[in-house]
């Protein structure tokens, strides 16, 4: 992937994008095929999927049969390079000393940033997930409708490519007839819990992923997505056909030198620089948006990570896609006498509303999956199918007012790396009966997730430390996190409803249920969104509904920091949704002189 | 994103290592050189060559781990082997009595080779050797537990285990394999054998001989997807349900 050095992104230009995953790919691509001169800086290095992914390395061929470290948290094959839970360049801290009450920062700092490793699980947010607010009293409701974002999910399934059906579930959209590629066929597992489920009411469906489970139409799409733009639908066509449809083979968390699933370093990126507008800069960590006396941003401060200088890179206007965390700590260093609190932060909202998915899982044995004859079902090297939240019109009686989906796991993946056999039930086997036994029962394990929809609270938020700085001397986040009572009792439910979930498939539940514990720490599951929410009045939001900052005209924010909620859908494909109508807007303020 | 179940299982993950060491009985305690002095004897029936044999003493304590880490932005797209990273640390007394022991657990039969033949013992001597706290909780519990196993040997057997027949290593295997039915006394015996079997099959299965022992067939690119045969459809009593 082609990069510039930091000393030479001396060119005016038109866009800063900061950040170079869901969001700032996004906006790149949607800038550089407007004609729009873009700078992207990246803090972490550049990285080449095509060369640098272990897609078929076995485990025995990993360090420590790749298991977990930390030095890689998700074990040594993720697709994280130069990042994690903790990275001691760039520390946090944490305003509590109670586990419970502290926020686990995922970084990834590398080209394409988390679209790298993530799941690939693309859910549209429904109707109700823009206005919460309106239906139960509770979080904030969101300044755009349903309708308003619903073109933009279209394109964005349509360029990158998902998975799934249409099933006409209350709150969980359809795509348009012929948008979703055909889901894969259904695991014997997810087939057995969706037999079940149906018994408890539980709709087991296919899920949505960015996986290419076909090659794109690439002779179709680019006319649909650029009409009339015989230049741009050459550039995304040439793109489209440079990825494969999956090979039913590998972990799509070590990322994919085929392009058969997402990532901005495959499928946003190449596009972006096959215009010609864009210029990368790698290892670019960026210390503040600068400001004009006009009150604009006019440009950028960051550490060339390289020669530990301090570069300025100017332009029209500046897009930041940091992630949540990073843009909130980006905003809140960019003080001057106009924003003495940090830019754009008249309201003193930045860093207000952090939000992550809450989580809690269950595992279970199934006899009816011992002993199955061998067959292959890594897949779509993710999953297949999942459980939409069903129980809307129930919210009243069960005690908490916003819903969770459940993903699951069949397990006859790739083994290795740990003990096939738990002691209870090998029942101290060894010796050959321990090789029959671990035969007996692998794949007799399914997992059951919660992934729920949080609601923002006065007590999760992000400020700066200012007795911290990380290597470079800036000011490192301090997080505050505490789940609230909703939360706990979604776990309750959750646990619950796997555990007679996995009973009514006639196995046993594997691990105590207790939700109030094993709810999962804040930042666990990566979904971080919000410290800078979009909203109808610049008193009570730090954004409109466009990304587009109140009181800086020209400063866009296209991550997860705009979201005023989180609904129980994975909020990658809403990023680059919004991005996406971020970008046209910006387009078309620009060309009417009003950025 | 979404944590994968696949990677994420937890029984793809170590199980949560004890945080309580092995203690060994003072009674059964055999003075190292002892143990050394058996394992010599027995070397040349075992066909073991000197150089593994002798200089087997360790020093005045047992090598102490100041290796890094393979660090944040390690070489992803490549083969590792067990000693690439750090250097390896059993003793070759300790060596030899984990190879018996994970052949003890792990044997040639017909699902499959034994661990030795896999080279499963390099995986315990890399996890064992490695310089991070989960590794190092379980270096406290397995060197313990394979000198205490050479100890038992010789207090029954007056043998090092890797000495012992097969009926002999399972005689001491048999009071140890379960910690819920070990004596109190063989607690943390148990449960060294209960961490070495679990580090021995994550290594075994994670090879292409281990796959096929456990009915693993993937990691293979295809054109299709066909899921579940119709044969498995049928004994679970579904229907696919994806056209």
């Amino acid at each position: 992937m082609p990069m510039i050095r930091a000393e030479d992104a001396t060119k005016d230009y038109d866009v800063i994008i900061v950040g170079s995953g869901a969001g700032g790919g996004q906006m790149a691509f949607t800038l550089t095929l407007a004609g729009i001169k873009c700078l992207m800086l990246e803090a972490g290095r550049g990285y080449d999927p095509v060369a640098e992914t272990p897609m078929f390395q076995r485990r025995d061929q990993a360090p420590l049969l790749g298991n977990s470290t930390p030095d890689k948290e998700f074990g040594f094959l993720d697709a994280t390079v130069d990042g994690g839970w903790q990275m001691p360049a760039e520390p946090y801290t944490q305003a509590s000393d109670k586990p419970e009450q502290q926020f686990w920062w995922w970084r990834a700092r590398m080209m394409g940033g988390r679209t790298n490793h993530w799941g690939r699980i693309s859910l549209r947010n429904g109707p109700y997930d823009f206005k919460p607010k309106s239906r139960d009293g509770l979080g904030l409701d969101w300044p755009v409708d349903y309708e308003d974002v619903e073109p933009y999910y279209t394109k964005v399934e349509q360029l990158i490519g998902v998975y799934g059906s249409n099933e006409g579930l209350e709150n969980t959209p359809n795509s348009p007839d012929g948008v979703l590629q055909p889901p894969p066929k259904a695991r014997a597992g997810e087939l057995l819990a969706q037999k079940h489920g149906k018994t408890l009411g539980i709709p087991i469906i296919p899920i949505h992923r960015a996986v290419l489970t076909q090659t794109l139409d690439a002779d179709r799409l680019p006319a649909v997505l650029f009409p009339g733009n015989a230049w741009a639908q050459k550039i995304v066509g040439d793109s489209m056909r440079a990825r494969a449809a999956c090979f039913w083979a590998t972990p799509c968390g070590r990322g994919c030198s085929t392009g058969a699933n997402y990532q901005s370093t495959t499928v946003h990126l190449p596009p972006a620089l096959a215009t010609g507008n864009l210029d990368i800069v790698a290892n670019a960590h960026v210390r503040e948006v600068l400001v004009g006396n006009n009150g604009k941003a006019r440009g950028v401060l960051f550490v060339d990570k390289t020669t530990g200088q301090d570069v300025q890179v100017n332009a029209n206007a500046v897009v930041l896609a940091a992630s949540s965390g990073e843009t909130v700590r980006i905003m809140l260093n960019s003080k001057s006498t106009l924003f003495p609190d940090g830019i754009a932060n008249g309201s003193g909202l930045v860093g207000k509303y952090i939000m992550d998915t809450v989580g809690t899982s269950l595992q279970g044995q199934i006899p009816a999956l011992e002993n199955l004859p061998p067959y292959n079902e890594d897949g779509a090297g993710g999953s297949h199918f999942y459980a939409p939240w069903w129980l809307y019109q129930q919210a009243q009686a069960l005690g908490f007012p916003r819903g969770y989906h459940i993903e699951m796991g069949a397990t006859r993946g790739m083994p290795g790396g740990g003990n096939p056999l738990p002691d209870d039930l090998g029942n101290g086997a060894y010796g050959s009966r321990y090789k029959q036994e671990a035969r007996r029962y692998y794949g007799s394990f399914m997992g059951f997730a919660c992934r729920g929809e949080m609601i923002p609270n006065d007590n999760c938020f992000a400020e700066l430390d200012n007795n911290v700085s990380d290597t470079w001397g800036i000011p490192v986040l301090k997080w505050h996190w505490q789940w609230a009572e909703h939360e706990q009792r979604m776990c309750d439910h959750a646990e619950l409803t796997f555990r007679e979930l996995i009973e009514t498939m006639g196995g046993t539940v594997r691990s105590v249920t207790n939700g109030r514990n094993r709810i999962e720490p804040g930042g666990k599951i990566i979904h971080e969104v919000g410290g800078a929410i979009m909203g109808t009045a610049a008193a009570t939001s730090v954004c409109n509904g466009y990304n587009q900052t109140w009181e800086v005209p020209n400063l866009f924010l296209v991550d997860g920091t705009p979201f005023p909620s989180n609904a129980d859908k994975n909020p990658t494909l809403t990023i680059m949704a919004l991005a996406w109508r971020a970008g046209d807007y910006l387009v078309d303020q620009s060309r009417r002189g009003l950025l | 994103m979404s944590h994968n179940f696949q990677d994420q299982d937890q029984y793809l993950q170590p199980e949560s290592p004890s945080a309580v060491p092995i203690v060994v009985g003072q009674t059964s305690r055999l003075p190292r050189r002892t143990v050394i002095k058996w394992f010599v004897a027995v070397a040349a029936s075992l066909k073991l060559g000197d150089a593994q044999v002798f200089g087997a003493e360790p020093g005045p304590g047992e090598p102490v781990i100041t290796a890094n880490g393979y660090g944040k932005d390690p070489l992803l797209n490549h083969t590792h082997n067990p000693g690439d990273l750090w250097p390896l640390t059993l003793s070759p007394t300790q060596r030899a009595a984990a190879i018996a022991l994970a052949d003890v657990i792990l044997p040639a039969d017909n699902l499959g080779p034994a661990a030795s033949q896999l080279r499963c013992v390099d995986f315990v001597d890399e996890w064992v050797s490695a310089p991070y706290p989960a590794q190092l909780r379980d270096r406290g519990i397995v060197l313990p537990g394979l000198d205490w196993l050479d100890a038992e040997s010789g207090r029954r057997f007056a043998n090092v285990f890797a000495g012992l027949t097969l009926s002999q290593q399972q005689a001491i295997c048999d009071d140890i394999c379960f910690q819920a039915r070990a004596a109190d006394e063989l607690q943390a015996a148990a449960r060294f054998f209960s961490r070495f079997r679990s580090l021995a099959a994550a290594a075994y299965y994670a090879t292409p001989e281990g796959w096929d022992a456990i009915g693993y067939v993937g990691n293979q690119p295809s054109l299709t997807y066909d899921g579940p045969p119709e044969a498995v459809l049928a004994h679970l009593g579904v229907e696919q349900t994806v056209a």
